[in-house]
């Protein structure tokens, strides 16, 4: 690997496409090639990308289940221990503490922790917020979110080499290839 | 042989390159239409210069949202009894309009999150405005019971917080339950509706020319700048969080009814009252869903993206709701009568004929017989009768609440006690306030925050399949849709 050309200030090279179909076609290229830390930009999320890019299935859902149990569980003590314990009432003769009448609440604090760990578990997974990123730079980087496809290669892949990436790129068919530093 | 077996005879039309010709639905996004344009039609609208008529509706409704301020100060200042309440009555508008609210809001989380679950792609064009809606209802509904309490800087006694009595809230108690119904409803409702917004926030900061917008939009965005590896997860959290509010959203009505259902007062104790109640509240939300796109879409030329089609669906939705609910009335009604409960009896006799028939038969009109027009096609499509009818519909429910409500409560178990409640002033101005609140709230939505999805839009289109022959049904793009979704 010592022959690769690469340059301390080159991030990355990023690059464009029309259609999501030439950026599925690019990503399922570069995966073939053994790259692997390339990302694509798009407007929507463009459906099975993932697998052209071959990423694993993100670990969101074991977040969420952990937080799920964890709202169970504190509606379950939360209402024993307050209820039935540290200061029981009686109500008509009920039970102080009687599984039947705390499901309702049960079953809202496990979807309310679920719902945290879903919305802060993505940021959290997705390093957000984070105000820049060297990608930003391309010059066309803003129609990222309107219309254009975009494909970044980073300067970590282990097979990046600033003249092989972009020769592949524009092979591909990729446009305004550019490099962007850090 | 044609006559005895006709179906033996058609020929299945064919393309002009012999190909099976499918049947084809209408589109969900009218015209040719390219990503640009999608992002320009909706982002136009919070783009363009405050348009004068905007500024118009939005100082009558700040106007109303003072009302709400006045009759509240009031009400704080001078005690509950202002609002007309009396012995029977207690409950009387107040949770009258909580639940009229709550149950508008139903309809936001059935479009984003239950219509998403059955893969129903004509949802991407109104569920932004609609989630819009239920937070806004929600923030008008949490008005009543928190003003109710009277002295309002107990409020927090709600909440299972230590207090200067070192008690507990009752957690047996349906009134606790709906606390934190209502309060699990509002949070995730919000979160959902901001993950949603995140890509189109991006949308509009990469767009800004004021560096003001590019540092508020910019801020809000968090630096989204749609990595794949990024929307894999958010389209986890978004499945993820359909899946939680599809079974929340039932649950808070549910738990609402049981405010009623767990109570032992004919009328209110019914075990129908939790499908009935989610039904009415998806009907009314549904109601105001379509009253507020058709001036949204009207008011910002949005008619491409918020298609006829769109409108029709939801009045399918509001034609099946409605018949739900009118079985629900017949339904209360045969039970009163084979249950041999004298007190149920003359209970649901008293509802249709008594004092409080005048709401009764409003309610039957405005929620059984107006929505079973939308059976002819003719009506689904024509927007000006639409848009009456659908405010006929809230009407119709905001009476259904007050009906349970009132008649219910209006003759107790002795005569000595009944009595009849009129709503006074202050009933009327916090009721007008709420809606000057909710409409103040969206319309600073509609003016500041795409209100149509743009992200999910696109992602509908045809031209966005990567496998594509530009064919919205392509078998591939299900496919692959239903592994990921």
């Amino acid at each position: 690997m010592a022959d690769r050309k690469t340059d301390p200030n080159v991030a990355a090279i990023v690059a464009w496409f029309q259609t999501p179909a030439d950026l599925y076609h690019a990503c399922e290229h570069l995966r073939d090639q053994g790259y692997r830390d390339f990302d694509a930009h798009t407007p929507f999320p463009v459906h099975g990308l993932e697998k052209a890019m071959g990423l694993k299935p993100s670990p969101l859902p074991w977040v969420v289940l952990t937080c799920g149990i964890t709202g169970m569980a504190t509606a379950v003590a939360m209402q024993w221990w307050m209820g039935g314990i540290d200061y029981p009432w009686n109500i008509s003769g009920k039970p102080p503490f009687a599984l039947q009448s705390s499901i309702p609440i049960i079953f809202e604090l496990t979807v309310l922790f679920s719902a945290f760990g879903a919305f802060f578990g993505t940021w959290a997974i997705c390093r957000l917020p984070k105000p820049f990123d060297p990608v930003m730079q391309h010059p066309t980087f803003y129609k990222a979110s309107d219309d254009r496809f975009f494909i970044s290669v980073e300067a970590k892949d282990p097979k990046f080499d600033i003249g092989k990436v972009k020769a592949t790129l524009e092979k591909l068919g990729a446009q305004e290839v550019e490099e962007v530093s850090p | 042989m044609s006559a005895a077996n006709p179906e033996r005879v058609v020929t299945i039309p064919r393309d002009a390159d012999n190909s099976l010709m499918t049947i084809e639905r209408p589109p969900l996004v009218l015209g040719k239409q390219s990503f640009h344009a999608v992002t320009d039609a909706v982002s136009d609208v919070v783009e363009m210069k405050t348009p004068k008529g905007w500024l118009f509706v939005l100082s009558i409704a700040m106007f109303m949202a003072l009302i709400l301020l006045g009759s509240l100060t009031d009400l704080v200042g001078v005690g509950i009894g202002e609002w007309g309440l009396n012995h029977p009555v207690g409950w009387a508008w107040d949770i009258t309009g909580f639940v009229f609210w709550i149950g508008i809001g139903h309809a936001g989380t059935l479009i984003s999150a239950i219509l998403f679950l059955f893969r129903q792609k004509w949802r991407t064009s109104i569920n932004r405005a609609a989630e819009a809606m239920t937070l806004f209802a929600v923030a008008a509904a949490l008005i009543y019971p928190g003003f109710h309490v009277g002295r309002i800087w107990f409020a927090y006694w709600m909440l299972p917080l230590p207090n200067q009595m070192q008690m507990w809230p009752n957690f047996k108690s349906p009134l606790l339950w709906d606390v934190f119904a209502v309060s699990t409803y509002g949070t995730v409702s919000l979160l959902f509706w901001f993950l949603g917004l995140v890509p189109d926030l991006a949308t509009l900061r990469d767009r800004s020319t004021t560096k003001l917008r590019k540092i508020i939009y910019g801020t809000l965005a968090m630096g989204w700048r749609g990595s794949h590896r990024h929307w894999l997860t958010y389209e986890k959290a978004y499945m993820i969080l359909a899946g939680l509010s599809t079974p929340l959203v039932l649950s808070v009505h549910t738990i609402v009814s049981f405010d009623f259902a767990v109570s032992v007062l004919p009328g209110w104790h019914t075990t129908i009252f939790p499908p009935y109640f989610v039904a009415g509240a998806v009907f009314s939300g549904f109601a105001m869903v379509i009253t507020l796109m058709i001036l949204v879409r009207k008011a910002y030329g949005l008619e491409h993206l918020i298609t006829i089609r769109h409108l029709e669906n939801m009045c399918k939705i509001i034609l099946a709701t409605g018949s739900l609910v009118g079985y629900a009335y017949g339904m209360e009604f045969f039970m009163a009568w084979y249950s041999g409960n004298i007190y149920e009896r003359f209970t649901f006799i008293n509802r249709a004929f008594g004092p409080y028939s005048w709401a009764y038969w409003t309610m039957m009109s405005c929620n059984v017989f107006t929505p079973q027009l939308f059976w002819f096609r003719r009506i689904r499509t024509s927007i000006p009768i639409m848009f009456v009818m659908t405010i006929f519909v809230n009407i119709g429910m905001w009476f259904e609440r007050f009906v349970i409500i009132a008649s219910s409560l209006h003759r107790d178990f002795l005569p000595s006690s009944w009595g009849y409640f009129r709503p006074q002033l202050v009933d009327f101005t916090t009721f007008i306030g709420t809606f000057g609140l909710f409409l103040t709230l969206f319309l600073l939505f509609i003016r500041f925050l795409p209100a149509v999805a743009i992200s999910e839009v696109k992602g509908v289109m045809p031209n966005a399949d990567p496998h594509g022959h530009g064919d919205e049904g392509h078998a591939h793009n299900e496919e692959t849709e239903a592994a990921h979704g």
